[in-house]
C-alpha cells in the first residue's frame, strides 16, 4: 500500500536522507530506530509532506504522493495522522478543540475560525478520548494535561482525521516508562482494532521489539536493517547504531520490566 | 492498557454526562459569540451613523475626495521633481535637528522606563507594596499627550527642541515601561536566585541577572520608540520646536507652489524611518545572535 522510491533528502550539502527504498505491501506497525540524526525524523516529515523531499518518490496505492501540490497536498496529510515528541497542541485549547483540529481538512475555514463544528464531530471526539480513557478532561485546556495524557490528546487528534497512515515520531521520548507504555499500547491497538498503518520513530530497541511487526533500522541516513522484531539481536543494534562491544541495551533501558526480563520477548505483543 | 478500558467502562454513564456537558458548554460559548458578534456591528454600525452625522461635510460626500489633495501634492511635485534633490539637501540640517530631538528623548525615557519596569514588575520590584504607585505613574506617563507637555514648556521655557526632547522623553519613559516590564515577567527567576545567593544586592541582581536576559527585547523595543520618536518631534514642530517640522508648516500653510517642499520632506522622512528600520534589525539580530 505504501512504497518509497530512492526518497532522498539533502540540506546544503548533508544528505539526512538517502536513497531510501521501501515497500509495505500491507498496513502494519512499523518501528523506526536509529541514532540522532540518522534521518528518521526527516523521514516521517516527507511521508506526512511536512517538508519536501529532494529527489525520489513515495507512492501510495499507486499514487505518486510527492507530486501533489496546494489541496491535494493538504488532503494527503489528513489521511496520514501525525503524531511528535513534544505533542504540538494548541495549549491555550481545551482537548476537545485539539482533537477537532483533526478535522480541519474537511471543514470549511470561516467556520473553524469561529470554532464552530458540527455536533455529530464533537460527539465522535469525545468518543474517541473515552476510547483512549481520558474523556474526562474533555473539557480542560490541553496545558493543564500532563505529557501522557497530552500524547493521547495528539493521538485522538490523528484519529479524529480517520487516518490511512499514523505516522509517530519519537511519541514516548518525553514520557515516563508507565505513560509511554500506555501511549504505545494505544497505537498498537488502534493498529490491531483498526488496522490503520502505523510507522513510529523509536529511541528505544525494546519498544520496538515489543510492539513492532516490522523494524526498520536507520544509520547517516540509509536503511541499514530492515527484518522483524525477533532478528533484532544486540550485534544487529551495534550495526544500526555504529556501536562498538561496550554498546549494552540493558545500560540505559527505560523499560519497568528491564531489569528481571531474560531477554528479547517479541512474544509480549499477544499480551496487549 | 487494561486497567484504562476498565476505568472507561466504569464511567459509561460518566461519558455520557461528560458528553451532554461539554455539548452544552459548546453551545453556551456560540451563543456569547453570537451575541458578541451582534453587539460589535451594531457599536460599529451606531458609531459611524453619528460620526457621520456630526461630520461637517457628511462622509460620504468627502470620501470621493479624500484623494484630491495626495493627487495636487504628487502632480505639483511631479512637475518640478527637478527641484526634489536640491530641497532634501535644503531641508538636510532640519532633519539632523528632528533626529537629535527623538535620539536625545528616546534614550533618556528608555532610561527612566528601565528603573519604573523592574520597579512595577512583580518578583522584581525593591518595594513590591509600591509596584501600582509606579504603574499608576507610567499610565500618567502616557496619558498625557505629549504635545500638551511641549506647548507647556514652550509657554514657560520658550520655543526650541528641548522643550520638545523634554515631552517627547516623558511620554516614552511611561509607554517603553510599560512594555519593558512585560518583557521582565517573562525572564527567568532562576538567575537572580543564582545572584541573592551569593550576596548580590538589588541594582547587582537588576543590572547583572535581568538585564542580560531582556536586553535584545529592550532594544527592539526601544529602536521601534525612536521611529514613533522622529514622528512626534517632526509633529512637535509644527507648534514652534524646530526641526522638519517647522518646515512642513511653513510649506503645507503657505501652500501656493510649494508642495514640492512637502513632497521633498515626506520623502526624507520615508527614507529615514526605512534607513533606521533596516538598520535597527540588522542590529537586533546580531544582539540575538542570528544575523
Amino acid at each position: 500500500m505504501l512504497e518509497l522510491d530512492r526518497l532522498t533528502k539533502t540540506f546544503g550539502g548533508r544528505t539526512a536522507v538517502d536513497a531510501v527504498t521501501l515497500t509495505f505491501p500491507k498496513p502494519a506497525m512499523i518501528g523506526v530506530i536509529g541514532a540522532s540524526g540518522a534521518g528518521k525524523s526527516t523521514l516521517l516529515r516527507m511521508l506526512n509532506r511536512l517538508s519536501d523531499a529532494s529527489s525520489g518518490r513515495i507512492l501510495h496505492e499507486g499514487r505518486d504522493v510527492t507530486a501533489l501540490r496546494g489541496a491535494a497536498k493538504r488532503a494527503w496529510q489528513a489521511e496520514c495522522a501525525m503524531i511528535f515528541q513534544q505533542f504540538n497542541l494548541v495549549p491555550r485549547m481545551d482537548v476537545v478543540s485539539n482533537v477537532l483540529h483533526g478535522t480541519l481538512n474537511k471543514r470549511s475555514t470561516l467556520a473553524t475560525l469561529f470554532n464552530l463544528y458540527p455536533e455529530s464531530d464533537i460527539r465522535r471526539a469525545i468518543d474517541i478520548l473515552d476510547r483512549l480513557g481520558i474523556a474526562e478532561h474533555a473539557a480542560k485546556r490541553a496545558e493543564a494535561l500532563s505529557g501522557g495524557q497530552q500524547q493521547r490528546v495528539a493521538i485522538a487528534r490523528a484519529l479524529m482525521q480517520d487516518p490511512a497512515i499514523i505516522l509517530a515520531d519519537e511519541p514516548i521520548a518525553s514520557l515516563d516508562p508507565m505513560n509511554a507504555q500506555i501511549v504505545m499500547d494505544a497505537l498498537r491497538r488502534i493498529h490491531d482494532e483498526d488496522g490503520r498503518m502505523v510507522v513510529c520513530n523509536l529511541h528505544t530497541l525494546d519498544t520496538a521489539r515489543r510492539y513492532c511487526d516490522r523494524v526498520i533500522g536507520m544509520r547517516l541516513g540509509r536503511v541499514v536493517f530492515d527484518g522483524g522484531p525477533d532478528e533484532l539481536t544486540t550485534d544487529a543494534a551495534r550495526e544500526i547504531y555504529g556501536a562498538d562491544a561496550g554498546f549494552s541495551e540493558a545500560a540505559t533501558s527505560t523499560a519497568i520490566d528491564a531489569l528481571d526480563r531474560p531477554g528479547p520477548a517479541a512474544a509480549v505483543v499477544a499480551a496487549v | 492498557m487494561a486497567d484504562q478500558t476498565m476505568s472507561g467502562a466504569d464511567a459509561l454513564g460518566g461519558v455520557d454526562r461528560i458528553r451532554e456537558n461539554y455539548l452544552a458548554m459548546a453551545r453556551t460559548r456560540r451563543l456569547y459569540g453570537g451575541l458578541m458578534l451582534v453587539v460589535f456591528i451594531a457599536l460599529m454600525a451606531s458609531g459611524f451613523i453619528v460620526a457621520d452625522e456630526r461630520n461637517a461635510g457628511g462622509f460620504w460626500d468627502g470620501v470621493l475626495n479624500i484623494f484630491d489633495f495626495p493627487a495636487e501634492v504628487l502632480s505639483e511635485a511631479r512637475e518640478k521633481i527637478a527641484n526634489l534633490p536640491g530641497l532634501m539637501v535644503k531641508f538636510l540640517p532640519s532633519l539632523v535637528e528632528t533626529l537629535n530631538i527623538a535620539a536625545a528623548s528616546t534614550l533618556l525615557g528608555a532610561v527612566a522606563a528601565v528603573i519604573l519596569s523592574l520597579l512595577s514588575t512583580r518578583g522584581l520590584a525593591r518595594y513590591p507594596a509600591l509596584i501600582g504607585v509606579f504603574r499608576r505613574i507610567m499610565d500618567v506617563m502616557r496619558a498625557i499627550p505629549e504635545i500638551v507637555i511641549a506647548l507647556v514648556l514652550i509657554f514657560v521655557l520658550g520655543g526650541g527642541p528641548v522643550p520638545a526632547m523634554i515631552a517627547i522623553a516623558f511620554h516614552t519613559a511611561g509607554a517603553l515601561g510599560k512594555l519593558f516590564s512585560e518583557v521582565n515577567e517573562n525572564a527567568s527567576l532562576k538567575p537572580l536566585e543564582g545572584l541573592e545567593s551569593v550576596g548580590a544586592t538589588w541594582p547587582q541582581r537588576m543590572w547583572l541577572g535581568v538585564i542580560p536576559q531582556v536586553a535584545p527585547n529592550y532594544l527592539s523595543y526601544a529602536l521601534l520608540r525612536f521611529e514613533i520618536n522622529i514622528r512626534a518631534s517632526a509633529i512637535l514642530g509644527f507648534v514652534g520646536s524646530g526641526g522638519i517640522g517647522y518646515d512642513l508648516r511653513n510649506a503645507f500653510s503657505w501652500g501656493q507652489g510649494r508642495y514640492d517642499e512637502v513632497a521633498a520632506i515626506f520623502l526624507l522622512l520615508f527614507l529615514t524611518i526605512v534607513f533606521f528600520d533596516q538598520t535597527s534589525s540588522h542590529y537586533r539580530n546580531k544582539l540575538v545572535g542570528r544575523v
